[in-house]
C-alpha cells in the first residue's frame, strides 16, 4: 500500500514525508555539511566544484546555486537543512522565508509584523488565499523577478 | 524523592538567539520581546531548580537523515553547542545529568515507550534559546567563582521529530509526558525538576505560504491545553497542518 498523505490539499507546502526524503537525500546531506566552517569556505570558494562532490542531481545543483528555496524543496530539500544554505550566505530565517514567498525582505517582515500571513483561503487548494497557487509571486520581489 | 517543581514553555525562534548574542535586545524591534520575558527571568532566579528537563526539537543538526529518532534523551555529562551554519552559539556548554538521565531512560523504556538513548551529541539553537531567554547571559560573577560561564543548573536534553513525517500523535506524548513524571517522582535523589517545553505555535516556516500564523487556533490551543490537556491531545496531525 502507498504511502497514506492526507495532507496534500494543504496551498503553498509541501510536507517531508519518507517520498520527499529519499529523493532529497543527497541534497540534504550535502546542506548539513555546510555546519563544518571548512566546508562552508570550500563551498563558498567554488560552489559548483563542492556541489559536485555530491551525488546530487543536476536539477538539485542547479537549484542550491539559484538560492531558489522552493525549488529545492520539490526536488527533496527539507527546510531545516536547506536553512543552512542561508546560514552559509549570512541570511536570516526571515530572509530566506521571505525569499519563498516572492515579497521583498520588507513585505514579508511588515507582514509578520501585522500578525503574519492569515489563515482565512489559505487552508486548502483551490481557495482564494494569497498562498494559493493562482496569487503567486506575491509581492514586489515576486514581481520584479519576472520583469 | 525527586519532584517536577513547574513546567516552563518558551519559543525558542534562532533570530531571537542571534539577537541576544549580537547585543541588539534594546533595539526597537526587539525590545517589545525582551521585555516581555522580564518577569520569567525574575521567576527562574527565585525558582532555579536542580535539573532542567528539556523537550525540545533538533532541527536537522544532531540528526542528519541517517537516523531519524522519534524521541531521544540526552544521557551524556556534557552538550556543546552545535554549529548550524553560521558557527556555534557564545554560549556555555550544556552540563547534562547523566544518572537522572540514564534513571528516567530506563524507568521510560520499561514503561513501554521507545526512547532513542544518545550518549554523544551537539545541541543547537531548540536548547540554547530557551536556556537565554529564562536563565538570561551568563555573568562574569559565575566565571570568577568557577572558571567558565555556565548555565544555573544541569539540562537534560529530550527531543522529538519535527524532520520527517510522521511525527509523533498528541497522545503520544502526552502519554510519555505522563511516563517521565512517574520516571522523575520515583528518583530517590531529593532533586527539583523543571519540565520545560519548546517549539512554536501555528507558524509556517517554508513555501508559497510561509508565515502563517493562526492566533485563535494558538490561544484556544494553550487555554485547553491547560484546561483540558488529554482532549487537546487527542486533535489529529491533519489540524496542525492545514491550520495550526
Amino acid at each position: 500500500m502507498a504511502l497514506e498523505k492526507p495532507y496534500r490539499d494543504i496551498p503553498g507546502t509541501i510536507i517531508f514525508d519518507a517520498d520527499q526524503s529519499r529523493k532529497g537525500y543527497w541534497l540534504n546531506q550535502f546542506c548539513m555539511s555546510l555546519m563544518k566552517a571548512e566546508n562552508r569556505e570550500r563551498f563558498k570558494a567554488d560552489e559548483r566544484a563542492y556541489l559536485d562532490e555530491w551525488p546530487m542531481t543536476e536539477e538539485q545543483k542547479q537549484a542550491v546555486l539559484a538560492r531558489d528555496l522552493n525549488w529545492c524543496m520539490r526536488t527533496g530539500g527539507n527546510i531545516y537543512f536547506l536553512a543552512k544554505i542561508g546560514a552559509t550566505d549570512g541570511k536570516s530565517f526571515q530572509q530566506m522565508a521571505g525569499s519563498m514567498t516572492g515579497m521583498t525582505e520588507e513585505e514579508y517582515r511588515d507582514m509578520m509584523i501585522r500578525g503574519g500571513r492569515s489563515i482565512e483561503g489559505n487552508r486548502y487548494i483551490g481557495e482564494d488565499g494569497d498562498a494559493q497557487e493562482h496569487r503567486q509571486p506575491q509581492g514586489a520581489a515576486g514581481k520584479n523577478k519576472g520583469a | 524523592m525527586a519532584r517536577i517543581t513547574a513546567s516552563v514553555y518558551t519559543s525558542h525562534v534562532p533570530a531571537i538567539g542571534a539577537a541576544i548574542d549580537m547585543k541588539k535586545t534594546g533595539e526597537a524591534y526587539w525590545q517589545p520581546l525582551f521585555a516581555g520575558y522580564e518577569p520569567s527571568k525574575q521567576w527562574m532566579k527565585e525558582n532555579t531548580p536542580d535539573v532542567i528537563f528539556l523537550v525540545y526539537n533538533d532541527h536537522a543538526t544532531a540528526f542528519s537523515l541517517d537516523f531519524i529518532p522519534t524521541f531521544a534523551i540526552g544521557c551524556a555529562a556534557e552538550f556543546m553547542p552545535a554549529d548550524e551554519g553560521w558557527g556555534p552559539r557564545p554560549v556555555p556548554k550544556v552540563i547534562g545529568h547523566p544518572e537522572l538521565a540514564a534513571h528516567i531512560a530506563q524507568s521510560v523504556i520499561q514503561d513501554d515507550f521507545d526512547l532513542t538513548i544518545v550518549n554523544k551529541m551537539d545541541v543547537d539553537h531548540g536548547l540554547t534559546v530557551p536556556l537565554s531567554l529564562l536563565c538570561g547571559e551568563p555573568q562574569q560573577g559565575e566565571a570568577e567563582r568557577g572558571g567558565a560561564p555556565s548555565w544555573p543548573c544541569p539540562v537534560i536534553p529530550f527531543a522529538v521529530n519535527v524532520v520527517q513525517y510522521p511525527v509523533p500523535s498528541g497522545r503520544r506524548c502526552f502519554q510519555l509526558g505522563q511516563a517521565i513524571r512517574r520516571a522523575v517522582e520515583s528518583y530517590d535523589q531529593d532533586l527539583k525538576v523543571q519540565i520545560w517545553g519548546t517549539g512554536g505555535m501555528s507558524h509556517q516556516l517554508q513555501g508559497a505560504r510561509a508565515g502563517l500564523i493562526n492566533r485563535e487556533w494558538d490561544n484556544a490551543f494553550l487555554d485547553r491545553l491547560i484546561a483540558d490537556p488529554a482532549e487537546l491531545s487527542q486533535v489529529p496531525h491533519i489540524d496542525y497542518g492545514d491550520a495550526g
